[in-house]
């Protein structure tokens, strides 16, 4: 029973990480497959930060008589990933942008489509 | 909740609707992070995860898609769900299969616990002396580190710039030098909500900025609220009403400014006699005080560069929206 609460925050990170591993390599349409990667990323965040948690900590802020605090640096680690991950994310974004102009479709089947022919 | 939503993405063929449940997905696990004492995690994530994402998310789809017509894929997709879904399968089994040499949620005795953690728990209070931790071994500690995510977001605000910020005709023309497009400008309700939105959301932005150092926040976060003040005010009145106010060249220069201030301060404390970003420098006779005063110089490059490219990165793809109908009239004659 303590393996499976223990190990638990684990397996979803597993679960969230292989649904979005599942929607970059499955899905053809490229949006999805940034959201996709987006869940895939966030399930590593959830990773982190559910080792930075101690049983009983409180959040990494002093304050007087608590001894107990949560690892603050995977929280730090995580907060710039994730502006990291949407600068990224928008880069992704304009890429699509600019491939719908150039093959006019977001469709990979589409866009492989049009470039066997040139 | 986490998991039913991620696989709703999976199952939902619609765009628009897979956009929409990416945002709830993005809040909930901002509340996740909240219960696991992450609050300066929590407030980035509900920040960006559900504020600023799904909107690029919808401005894309805005782009790629100009009718509304769900998935006219009529033929069959070389996409067959089988191959994937084993390969899913065989990498969740093999994780699942690591985790059980894993240490157990929320034990203290954890290696991540034991080694660089108990000295910023403990010693952080006497040498930098400010409450918030995380903002402590962001902007100070790990002060390296920062830079570089500072200098990742500020390559992709250029990287963005440089997709979408330019029209391809050649002409050298700049997508803010034509017409506006505002649908919602004439909805007073929409408009009058938003007057009074739009300053308590820049106040708060300059508390968490400032205050980062005794609650939650700090620059990061700061930046995306302060840029998500004017994406408000963009989509509500357009985007020449924006350049009225902040011109798109002072845009960039500003995004440049955050990462150079950050730089810069690193400068100073070496010409001062430290090493590189070592604050105590700063002020020789109260180190603390320089500990407190390249943090704040720190936080606010961040904040003025993250705000920057946020803003940058938006005008950006709402520049292109003003574009595409000119493109589809072209092509219709």
């Amino acid at each position: 029973m303590s393996v499976v609460l223990g190990l638990f925050n684990y397996w979803i990170v597993i679960a969230l990480m292989m649904t979005g591993f599942y929607l970059v390599i499955a899905t053809s349409n490229l949006i999805k497959k940034i959201i996709g990667l987006n869940i895939f990323q966030t399930s590593v965040f959830i990773l982190y930060i559910s080792i930075a948690k101690v049983k009983g900590g409180a959040a990494p802020i002093l304050e007087e008589g608590t001894e107990l605090y949560a690892n603050p640096l995977p929280h730090v680690l995580i907060l710039t990933a994730i502006v990291v991950g949407i600068a990224t994310t928008a880069l992704g974004l304009a890429l699509i942008v600019r491939i719908k102009e150039a093959y006019g479709s977001i469709e990979e089947d589409d866009i492989r489509e049009k470039g066997g022919t040139t | 909740m986490l998991i039913a939503t991620a696989l709703a993405s999976v199952f939902i063929r619609d765009l628009f609707a897979v956009i929409m449940v990416f945002g709830i997905y993005s809040l909930l696990s901002a509340g996740f992070f909240l219960n696991l004492n992450a609050p300066d995690v929590a407030l980035t994530e509900a920040a960006i995860g559900a504020g600023i994402a799904p909107i690029l998310m919808l401005g894309t789809l805005a782009l790629t898609r100009k009718k509304w017509d769900p998935e006219p894929h009529a033929k069959k997709s070389t996409h067959t769900p089988l191959l994937p879904l084993i390969v899913v399968a065989i990498t969740g089994a093999a994780l699942v299969y690591a985790t059980f040499d894993m240490p157990y949620y929320g034990d203290a005795e954890a290696p991540s616990h034991t080694h660089v953690a108990p000295r910023y728990i403990q010693e952080s209070g006497q040498e930098i002396d400010i409450p918030n931790m995380v903002t402590s071994v962001l902007a100070s500690y790990r002060g390296f580190d920062t830079l570089g995510e500072v200098f990742v977001i500020f390559t992709a605000g250029i990287g963005v710039l440089a997709l979408l910020g330019f029209l391809s005709d050649g002409s050298g023309r700049k997508y803010w030098q034509f017409a506006d497009t505002a649908s919602l400008r004439r909805h007073t309700v929409l408009h009058v909500i938003a007057k009074i939105l739009i300053p308590l959301i820049l106040l708060y932005a300059f508390y968490v900025q400032f205050h980062g150092d005794y609650s939650p926040g700090g620059g990061f976060q700061a930046g995306v609220i302060f840029a998500t003040a004017f994406i408000l005010y963009t989509m509500i009145s357009g985007l020449q009403a924006v350049y009225k106010i902040i011109k798109p060249e002072l845009i960039y220069w500003t995004m440049a400014f955050g990462v150079m201030l950050y730089g810069v301060t690193g400068l100073v404390a070496m010409f001062m006699g430290g090493d590189y970003l070592d604050y105590n420098a700063l002020d020789h006779h109260d180190p603390i005080h320089g500990q407190h005063m390249g943090i704040l110089l720190v936080e606010l490059g961040v904040g003025i560069c993250v705000a920057a490219v946020m803003m940058s990165v938006f005008f950006n793809f709402a520049g292109r929206g003003i574009r595409l109908p000119e493109d589809t009239k072209e092509g219709g004659q």
